[in-house]
């Protein structure tokens, strides 16, 4: 035995030394990038012949891109980001309020148009070199579109063949709506920073959208919108370059502007994103960043290698060799409308989405739906608090402490501490390696997060404000207390949705347990193995399977109701229905754990005490209830409380499968906390204070559990 | 008669919970084997459209040039991190579990609540401070860095896991070795680890699975592809406005066919645990 132990910890310590050794690098040049797919081919290529030519090197770091910001904002400030990265002029504003960008005036001289300069501009000052641009065009195939289309209102009405749709597009998403509204003349956000997105010029744009989308396909997300044009099932669809890259060869395919809107008379006009290559305030520095920047962004061969290879739309001349849809996709851009690079544009998305989703599920007029999305905006942008004294925090902060020290006195007098303390000290050799641990890796950085809550404002320069965030959310923001997106209201549901989990979750987690510790079952190993399916893939990708499943026209869930003869379910568009979805996808997600642990609980009771109950003839339903149940419940408590915890937090199905929808209805308290932190103005102070007050929820209820418990022993 | 048909039912029950647990599963394998062009259709049998291999061999690299050597490094990266996250926390837990579960000591009842505290913290709050707790350290951008940050999850869950198990083994035969003049350590390692094992192999598994599937950490840490684990390598297939689904679905499955291939032996032994592991009431 303690060879074996030996040998373990030998095991253990090479594992460490292996996963410390790391091979160290000199000073290249860092570019990161969110590409995939042709854009960063071209980029790696273009990459290796600039430092085979210049001798430098690049080195390319491609990221996934929902963890793209979170990155840039965390490693640039403190020297550990790259020297270049690229992005969509979208988010400049942010990086800019966060210091993430160094002035590029000098790397961007060359022969650009005004147009794709403008957006990259703060305060009248270039923070970018334009390297491409990218907005929606109408993508047709040849083989089932007419061969003119004057107006989409003629697209949409021309004859199509059975099962054809006439267009598919992202209905739901404001990007593509936006293309519709700016045919109106509406705007999604006012030249001032303001939300733009009310008045009749937005509420025809809905009617409009809403027209449409009777005779479109059902839900079209992007997948959907590929699926139906690649297998020949819509005639055009409304998308960008990248959509090119998912397309075979063997399809007749044709780029055009955005028609007209023959009710206004003006084309579609979509919005223009300009992606550019942004140097961090150290990059900035170095002379050789500079040049790379620069002739990836003017160079002829790098121009007509991002066009061919990447198949981009090159913001600089128009690049040797371009594709005729390349070419279409440059015309397509000039009526486009450039992007807002305001700090707000951020918070004007989700309340526009909102209300266009709103709108075309009929929940509400178009007219309520963008004034509440108006007043969702206001809400969201609302200036911190001014600065208020310290001393409130201070006194609470102090007599917390004292309270602290008063206890602790208070235990240290108690008689017999001194002898009690002694007596622990075998008991401290177990446990001090694992208390440091847990105290500077766990505790601290909790710590601080909490610090956070006090303060208001982006990350760079915080204000303080005091209880500000806490009253804020206590109050509802001023709200009705049970009102849309309420701190009550939202805690209401989370516990409906804990509940609910977490009784799925034991009782199916135990059935299958009891069922397969029966020994004489067969083809046991296999049933366990399978029923570990749910948790051994990855999350994020059987979520998303799920919220395919559940999809109106073209998900499996509805497609079983309908070989019964039952009707089909918007499952999206209700509150029950979109809950229920969720919580099968958290129950599918969640049950194994529960029957390994139960099965692990299971091997530790002595099989002679189920023999004895046995012998003394208890039926299976006592032997469970009088014998096993008692026994498993010491070794189960622990995992049902993690678990009830954990689903309580359990950000990621709600945020995959019904993102909150309808109307934010679903969510809990966490992904209540991570909009603030991410869609609305990153206001990561307010979403800490979330997370404190979900903290102290927690904790106040296991105590309670906790003395009940005690309560009921001390009987 | 009555003893089939209750064989039948429970096999009925099984099979009914399989195929909840197997269906979502076969619809990201039809995806992960489908090819280009199939048409979208209600349809409740999942079968891939156009079926090929193309999205495997995409996401192991053959598309690009010379990438199968970089997925072998990061699958490493993945099982080093993974297995080190396992080690290292039931390494720190289980005396942990076992002073919390077998002796009295001075700030036992507080430790617990911190512990259980520590689970209730939304990780949304604490991001930024462990960044800049691993920058201090030197740690950034490093695998040891990241294993320190997974065991941090991995740990309290651990002691609690471990500490459960630990006080439903009998105590009768600690105190016999203890009266035979082994000392507390000797019983902790000859006695209790055996009988504790089962549950020691569920809780490495479980320390596995999550350092192995997780990105959204392991993205903000580090910055090589070199040092990239699977899970980040999977996530890039979503961009910011499309996505390749096939990709994606064929690079899950991959992931995810070692933490099959690892519970099937894990279970060998938590079968095993019970024979070898000497609890005799």
């Amino acid at each position: 035995m303690m060879t074996r132990l030996l040998r373990f910890a030998c095991f253990c310590v090479s594992l460490l030394v292996l996963v410390t050794c790391a091979p160290a690098e000199k000073a290249p040049i860092f570019v990161w990038h969110a590409y995939r797919g042709n854009e960063a081919k071209a980029l790696e290529q273009l990459s290796q012949d600039y430092g085979r030519a210049h001798g430098v090197r690049i080195e390319l770091l491609a990221l996934p891109y929902s963890a793209y910001a979170s990155k840039l904002e965390a490693a640039i400030p403190h020297g550990h980001g790259p020297d270049v990265f690229i992005d969509a002029h979208e988010r400049l504003a942010s990086y800019h309020r966060n210091h993430l960008v160094a002035p590029a005036t000098a790397a961007a001289a060359g022969d650009f148009d005004a147009s794709v300069l403008d957006p990259l501009r703060v305060d009248g000052t270039l923070y970018g070199v334009p390297l491409a641009s990218k907005c929606l065009a109408l993508i047709v195939n040849e083989d089932l579109a007419p061969k003119s289309i004057a107006s989409m209102e003629g697209l949409l009405e021309s004859p199509m063949p059975q099962g054809v749709y006439p267009l598919a597009y992202e209905a739901q998403s404001a990007y593509a709506h936006a293309a519709i509204l700016h045919a109106w003349g509406g705007q999604m956000l006012r030249p001032d920073g303001s939300f733009g997105m009310v008045g009749p010029e937005a509420e025809a744009s809905l009617e409009t959208a809403k027209a449409w989308s009777a005779k479109l396909a059902k839900e079209p997300d992007a997948a959907l919108v590929t699926q139906l044009f690649t297998s020949g099932k819509a005639a055009a669809v409304i998308s960008g370059p990248w959509f090119l890259a998912d397309l075979g060869g063997t399809m007749k395919v044709k780029v055009l502007p955005l028609p007209m809107l023959a009710a206004t008379g003006k084309p579609l006009r979509p919005f223009l994103t300009v992606e550019a290559a942004m140097l961090t305030p150290d990059g900035a520095k170095r002379s050789e960043v500079q040049d790379f920047v620069h002739w990836l962004a003017t160079d002829a061969e790098a121009l007509r290698v991002r066009s061919t290879v990447g198949k981009q739309v090159v913001a600089s001349g128009g690049g040797g060799g371009e594709s005729e849809t390349t070419r279409a996709f440059r015309d397509a851009a000039k009526g486009a409308m450039p992007m807002p690079t305001l700090p707000t544009m951020r918070s004007t998305w989700v309340p526009a989405e909102q209300a266009l989703r709103k709108a075309l599920r009929g929940d509400a007029s178009p007219h309520d739906a963008l004034e509440e999305a108006k007043a969702r905006f206001i809400d969201a942008i609302r200036p911190p608090p001014p600065p208020p004294p310290k001393t409130p925090l201070l006194l609470v902060m102090g007599a917390a402490l004292l309270l602290l020290t008063f206890r602790i006195v208070q235990r240290v007098r108690e008689p017999g501490f001194r002898a009690e303390l002694r007596a622990s000290k075998p008991a401290y050799k177990y446990v001090t390696h694992a208390a440091v641990i847990v105290f500077a890796l766990v505790v601290l950085p909790l710590i601080a997060g909490t610090a956070t809550s006090f303060f208001a404002g982006t990350r760079s320069d915080p204000t303080y404000v005091g209880f500000a965030n806490y009253a804020a959310i206590l109050t509802a923001r001023g709200g009705d207390l049970l009102g849309h997106g309420s701190f009550y209201l939202t805690l209401l549901v989370t516990i409906l949705w804990t509940v609910l989990n977490v009784f799925f979750h034991v009782g199916i987690g135990m059935a299958l347990a009891l069922l397969l510790s029966r020994e004489k079952l067969r083809l046991r190993p296999l049933y366990r193995t399978l029923l570990i399916l749910p948790w051994a893939v990855p999350s994020y990708v059987t979520a998303l399977s799920w919220k395919g499943m559940f999809h109106r026209q073209f998900g499996a869930i509805n497609a079983i109701l309908a070989a019964l003869g039952a009707e089909p379910i918007s499952w999206f568009a209700k509150f029950s229905t979109a809950l229920a979805a969720n919580v099968a996808t958290n129950v599918w997600l969640g049950f194994p754990f529960m029957m390994v642990v139960t099965m692990g609980a299971l091997t530790s009771i002595p099989k002679e005490v189920l023999e004895a109950a046995e012998v003394d003839g208890a039926t299976p339903w006592q032997v469970f209830w009088r014998v096993k149940f008692p026994l498993l419940k010491p070794s189960l408590l622990p995992a049902v409380a993690l678990g009830a915890v954990w689903t309580f937090n359990m950000f990621n199905v709600v945020f995959l499968v019904s993102g909150g929808e309808p109307d934010e209805s679903t969510d809990i308290l966490v992904s209540a906390a991570y909009r603030w932190a991410f869609t609305r103005d990153a206001q990561l102070g307010y979403a800490a204070a979330y997370a404190v007050m979900i903290f102290m929820l927690l904790f106040g209820t296991s105590r309670i559990m906790e003395w009940f418990g005690e309560k009921r022993e001390g009987k | 008669m009555k003893k089939h048909l209750s064989a039948f039912a429970i096999h009925f029950a099984i099979w009914l919970a399989v195929l909840f647990a197997v269906y979502p599963v076969l619809w990201v394998v039809s995806l992960a084997f489908s090819g280009d062009g199939g048409a979208p259709e209600p349809r409740v049998i999942p079968v891939p459209a156009h079926p090929g291999f193309g999205n495997f061999r995409a996401f192991l690299g053959f598309a690009d040039d010379g990438g199968f050597g970089l997925f072998l490094t990061q699958l490493g990266n993945s099982l080093l991190v993974s297995l080190a996250t396992a080690a290292v926390a039931i390494v720190i837990a289980t005396p942990a579990a076992y002073a919390l579960a077998r002796m009295p000591f001075v700030g036992k009842r507080s430790a617990m609540r911190v512990l259980l505290a520590t689970q209730m913290f939304p990780a949304v709050a604490s991001a930024v401070p462990l960044y800049l707790l691993l920058e201090t350290l030197h740690l950034l951008d490093s695998r040891a860095g990241l294993v320190l940050v997974y065991a941090t999850t991995a740990i309290p869950f651990a002691i609690f896991q471990l500490r459960g198990t630990i006080e439903t083994i009998p105590v009768d035969l600690e105190e016999a070795a203890m009266v035979d003049g082994a000392t507390r350590l000797q019983a902790f390692v000859k006695v209790v680890l055996p009988a504790a094992r089962p549950a020691i192999a569920v809780t490495a598994l479980f320390a596995f699975m999550s350092a192995w599937n997780e990105f959204i950490l392991a993205a903000t840490l580090l910055s090589r592809k070199s040092a990239f684990t699977l899970p980040i390598v999977l996530q890039s297939y979503v961009g910011e406005h499309a996505a390749s689904w096939g990709t994606f679905a064929a690079g899950a499955l991959l992931v995810s066919a070692p933490v099959m291939a690892l519970f099937y032996l894990v279970q060998r032994q938590l079968v095993a645990g019970l024979t070898a592991g000497g609890v005799k009431g």
